[in-house]
């Protein structure tokens, strides 16, 4: 129970990952995972955005070539156990980074089946989507019930940190206008 | 464990709008309902300053800046003030006041003051006495309950506007009460709350975070209002530690155990048996941080 929740959301960046991996070996050798050069730069998003024509595979699991379609495909359109590009068009230079939306495989997971579509701009996810995941069960309740965190080991700066409140030595009302948690506060008024 | 401080220095005050808006971290963005973190909810945060705190609510949800949403915050609100005015040693004609000054008996005061009452005795029986509602003030002991009103009043004041919320839709909440902090969640879709932890040496800084879905986070401290904890059993001021944060599923309990463990100085068996659901950070007089148990 205690961790349950940094489980999920493990389980789920692991699902990511993994499924980016698959996908760049299954289906679009070009995902700039295996790019000598940092991805992500303005660059190279530009010209990942430039549409190309097909994705070679060059997997070990199958040898296919697909067509890039600019679409969306409903998540119910993508086989099990494939990684589709749907969208956009995985740029055919190694060095390039990729843009595109990419299904992974259906894992299991004890709360469930979980599938994790990504979005990838110019070698980034900028966007990560369960398109199935488990059911019912009292899964929320598991999720939002209250279990032990895990402090953060490492040093929590300002700008590595989104931070809703701050835990402190009382504040008092009069203080109150200098603390940080005014700030945060502030955000959201 | 060692925690190393932050330096947050840079952040405060001149670049807070870093801190409220980072733009390092990745935004992932899924349908409601899904295991995705949904991070373009609407969230609204309301600030009141009740029994001289500043209470900060952030909520999350569909219709957070709605006027059904509103009206249920204004309800928890005014539950904190009506408290107040029963519990404050501040207020001369509050029924606390009463009872310090020997107007009114405990057997006679309304059931929630007599439920503080039982709860401020099974605080100190938790804490092997190291939280007590007795504390001597100018030669005399005096009923003085604070120490466990207010995370009980904020914690009782949240729970009824959750379920409130959890009337209208989806909800997440977040009250922070003078840096004693509650959380609840009641989507799958959204982050973690996030609640760091000042460090006491320099309070522009913070010593760690603590992601939360549901529980609270409590620090006691000397930081903000001085040695303003008593060891009950000495009638002396705490000074044995600079602050102690404590992390568990209750506000009130939490809230309680931060006091006991800052009035003294950290010596704490009685902690040991709250490992299961209950994390404590503490902080030395020389800036050096302890993890319990």
């Amino acid at each position: 129970m205690r961790r349950i929740v940094v489980a999920v959301m493990g389980t789920l960046s692991g699902l990511v990952l993994l499924f980016s991996y698959h996908t760049s070996t299954n289906a679009t050798s070009t995902i700039a995972l295996g790019s000598p050069k940092p991805i992500g730069t303005p660059k190279a998003s530009t010209k990942a955005a430039t549409p190309s024509s097909t994705t070679t595979t060059t997997g070990p699991s199958s040898s296919q070539t697909s067509t890039a379609a600019p679409t969306t495909a409903a998540p119910n359109d993508v086989a099990p156990n494939a990684a589709t590009p749907t969208t956009a068009a995985p740029s055919t230079t190694a060095q390039a980074a990729v843009s595109g939306t990419f299904t992974g495989a259906t894992a299991s997971t004890r709360w469930g089946d979980v599938q994790v579509q990504i979005t990838v701009s110019g070698g980034k996810i900028t966007q990560a989507q369960a398109v199935q995941y488990p059911q019912g069960n009292g899964r929320d309740q598991e999720i939002n019930a209250y279990a032990l965190p895990v402090l953060a080991q490492e040093v929590t700066t300002a700008q590595s940190a989104q931070i809703d409140a701050v835990s402190g030595a009382t504040v008092t009302s009069d203080g109150y206008i200098q603390s940080l948690q005014s700030a945060l506060d502030q955000a959201h008024l | 464990m060692t925690v190393p401080a932050a330096d947050l220095s840079a952040a405060q005050p001149a670049h807070q709008g870093d801190l409220r808006s980072p733009t390092s971290l990745p935004r992932y963005a899924g349908a409601p309902g899904s295991l995705v973190v949904s991070d373009d909810l609407p969230r609204r945060a309301f600030v009141e300053q009740i029994m001289g705190l500043p209470m900060s609510l952030h909520l999350r949800g569909p219709e957070a800046a709605g006027g059904a949403v509103e009206a249920a915050v204004r309800t928890a609100f005014s539950r904190l003030r009506a408290d107040d005015a029963e519990f404050s040693t501040y207020r001369a004609d509050s029924a606390v006041s009463r009872i310090r000054r020997g107007e009114l008996a405990v057997a006679d005061a309304s059931p929630r003051l007599r439920q503080v009452v039982a709860l401020c005795e099974d605080a100190s029986a938790r804490t092997d006495g190291a939280f007590s509602a007795w504390l001597p003030a100018e030669g005399v002991i005096r009923f003085d309950p604070s120490g466990l009103v207010k995370g009980w009043a904020v914690e009782e004041a949240f729970e009824s506007l959750v379920r409130d919320l959890a009337e209208l839709d989806r909800y997440d909440a977040l009250l922070s009460a003078g840096g004693d902090v509650v959380v609840s969640c009641s989507r799958t879709d959204t982050p973690d709350w996030t609640i760091a932890v000042e460090d006491p040496t320099d309070r522009g800084r913070l010593l760690t975070s603590v992601p939360l879905r549901a529980g609270a986070v409590a620090t006691s401290g000397t930081a903000a209002r001085g040695a303003h904890v008593l060891d009950p059993s000495s009638g002396h001021p705490a000074t044995g530690l600079l602050s102690a944060t404590v992390i568990g599923p209750s506000l009130t309990w939490a809230d309680v155990y931060a006091t006991a463990l800052l009035a003294r100085g950290g010596h704490a068996p009685w902690f040991e048996s709250l490992r299961a659901d209950h994390l404590a950070l503490i902080v030395r007089p020389d800036g050096t941080t302890v993890q319990l148990p």
